[in-house]
């Protein structure tokens, strides 16, 4: 899996943002990463949502975020999702943001990955995927080869 | 707090006649061969029957679908589990005078997929923040925890291939499992099995079928004039935390099976050394280990050793802890490994359960057998449900 887009038309799944969404898919568009943090506990969430969900305040905001993580657990899928047929194996993962959250993304690598060149812990950053005109999504990849 | 124990009995189990591809069912007509068959079990017909309980039919297209018009009606649909919290919901509820025959039922086309729909839609969380990124159904998802836990564990996938060997060793013993017939595997062959989604292997991962099964459940007093052997509810747990893996706090431990587990053991009355027999959903060779943990059958982070710590009998063949003649009798119907696994596999965990504490086990029955618990995930260890059942 690399970093180019992928042959139109995409036939992978694609996100349908919602109202407390959009601002994240509308950033990731411009190659900006994104978090809603509570402005009344001090903590950022994900996914976003209209309360937050350490406090339950609906005192939120979108800040710019650091794009940096770590591996916290994947799997290398070769059975592939509809639209990901021309780039299996590839890398399922949940990363732990530096601002604390976690999330589902993929981590992309030059070559083919495996269970030593992918490692729990490794660092990444955020890098972005444009799927179609109107949805680029968030990826990662190892923080070294940035 | 003894809170509902043995308060009611499950008096009928049945499953469809036949599991496995069965292109000539529907998702409703396997329930209702499901339930015409728990019904006639429990000495009962449908006629009887006024409370419902089901999630892969809503509990309007069931009733319209058989005729009936409950006046207690249950569509929780939190995943595989959603069976066991049907019993405790069932024993809550012909507690309150709610219902007095519950009638528990599953059927689900999760092979020839006649009348099923995909859950979710683009615009949901799962939709937006899971499948983009190609996580292609449960292979994937109840993946990305087990790695997490070989690193926090020093567990091994080889232990982990233990799993799926002791289950088939049971599945070797039923007749309707569906691997019977393939015979015994070694952890050496799950590994040589094709790769499907790392560290899972093809034989890491459950059966897809086509079939049904149902309970009925009645108050511990009128069990005594029905015709069968009453398997008393003891206690029984529930709890949901979460949708999405990539939510799940600590991919080393489920909170909902440790809430729901303990809500079980309290009500029950009893430990896990009281246990002589387990159900634990396996959908995957991983989903049991990290049930022994939560309920407390072994420590945290000691599953891997545990089901690999085999023995040899006078003939040298292996006996696995988990296996027929080990400590901890597990999946003893062949489990969704090697048993049937329609997709919401709960129901068919609950019936084995039955079938043991009955006697009715066949080859495969657990000798002197008293306590049974049943445990499952629903989804990718988001929810979970517990049922202790007893035959006395």
């Amino acid at each position: 899996m690399s970093g180019a887009v992928p042959a139109a038309p995409y036939r992978g799944a694609l996100p349908k943002p919602t109202p407390e969404t959009r601002a994240f898919w509308d950033a990731t568009k411009e190659k900006r990463f994104v978090l809603p943090w509570c402005t009344s506990c001090g903590k950022a969430h994900f996914y976003p949502r209209a309360v937050c969900p350490h406090c339950h305040a609906a005192t939120l905001e979108w800040r710019a975020a650091s794009g940096r993580g770590t591996i916290y657990s994947y799997v290398i899928n070769h059975k592939p999702a509809r639209g990901f047929e021309n780039r299996v194996p590839y890398v399922i993962a949940v990363i732990e943001l530096a601002e604390g959250p976690r999330m589902m993304s993929n981590v992309v690598l030059d070559e083919t990955p495996t269970p030593e060149n992918v490692r729990i812990g490794m660092a990444v950053t955020v890098d972005f995927l444009p799927l179609t005109a109107d949805v680029t999504l968030p990826v990662f990849k190892p923080a070294a080869s940035s | 707090m003894s809170g509902l124990r043995r308060r009611a009995a499950i008096v009928g189990a049945a499953e469809t006649d036949r599991l496995g591809a069965l292109p000539d069912y529907s998702r409703l007509a396997l329930h209702a061969e499901a339930a015409r068959k728990a019904v006639a079990d429990a000495g009962l017909t449908l006629r009887d029957v006024d409370g419902l309980f089901c999630t892969v039919a809503g509990p309007n297209e069931l009733s319209e679908y058989l005729n009936l018009t409950p006046r207690y009606v249950d569509g929780t649909g939190v995943g595989g589990c959603s069976y066991m919290l049907f019993v405790r919901h069932a024993v809550a509820a012909i507690a309150a005078g709610y219902c007095d025959v519950a009638l528990i039922v599953h059927g689900e086309s999760g092979k020839s997929w006649i009348d099923m729909e995909m859950a979710g839609t683009a615009a949901s969380p799962a939709g937006q923040f899971e499948a983009p990124f190609g996580a292609a159904g449960a292979p994937t998802t109840y993946a990305l925890p087990v790695l997490r836990h070989f690193h926090e564990f020093g567990t091994t996938k080889r232990q982990m291939s233990h799993v799926p060997a002791a289950t088939r060793e049971w599945a070797v013993l039923n007749p309707r499992a569906m691997m019977q017939a393939a015979g015994r595997i070694t952890p050496e062959d799950v590994e040589a099995s094709r790769l499907v989604c790392y560290p899972f292997n093809l034989l890491d991962c459950c059966l897809v079928a086509d079939g049904g099964g149902a309970l009925v459940i009645v108050s511990a007093e009128r069990a005594r004039d029905l015709p069968g052997k009453p398997v008393y509810v003891m206690g029984s747990g529930e709890a949901t935390a979460h949708r999405q893996i990539a939510m799940m706090r600590d991919f080393t431990t489920s909170d909902a099976s440790r809430i729901s587990g303990q809500q079980a053991f309290r009500e029950a009355g009893v430990a896990p050394a009281d246990i002589d027999h387990l159900m634990l959903y396996d959908a995957f060779s991983f989903t049991p280990m990290m049930f022994l943990e939560d309920l407390g059958f072994v420590g945290r982070g000691e599953s891997g050793p545990f089901v690999a710590d085999v023995s040899r009998d006078a003939q040298g063949r292996t006996i696995y802890p988990t296996g027929p003649g080990g400590r901890l009798p597990m999946n003893t119907n062949g489990g969704g490994l090697s048993y049937c696994h329609t997709g919401r596999y709960g129901m068919f965990a609950l019936i084995e359960a039955v079938e043991q504490l009955r006697g009715r086990a066949g080859a495969r029955q657990v000798p002197d057998l008293e306590l049974s618990l049943v445990h499952g995930p629903g989804r990718q260890f988001a929810a979970a449900g517990t049922v202790i059942l007893s035959n006395r």
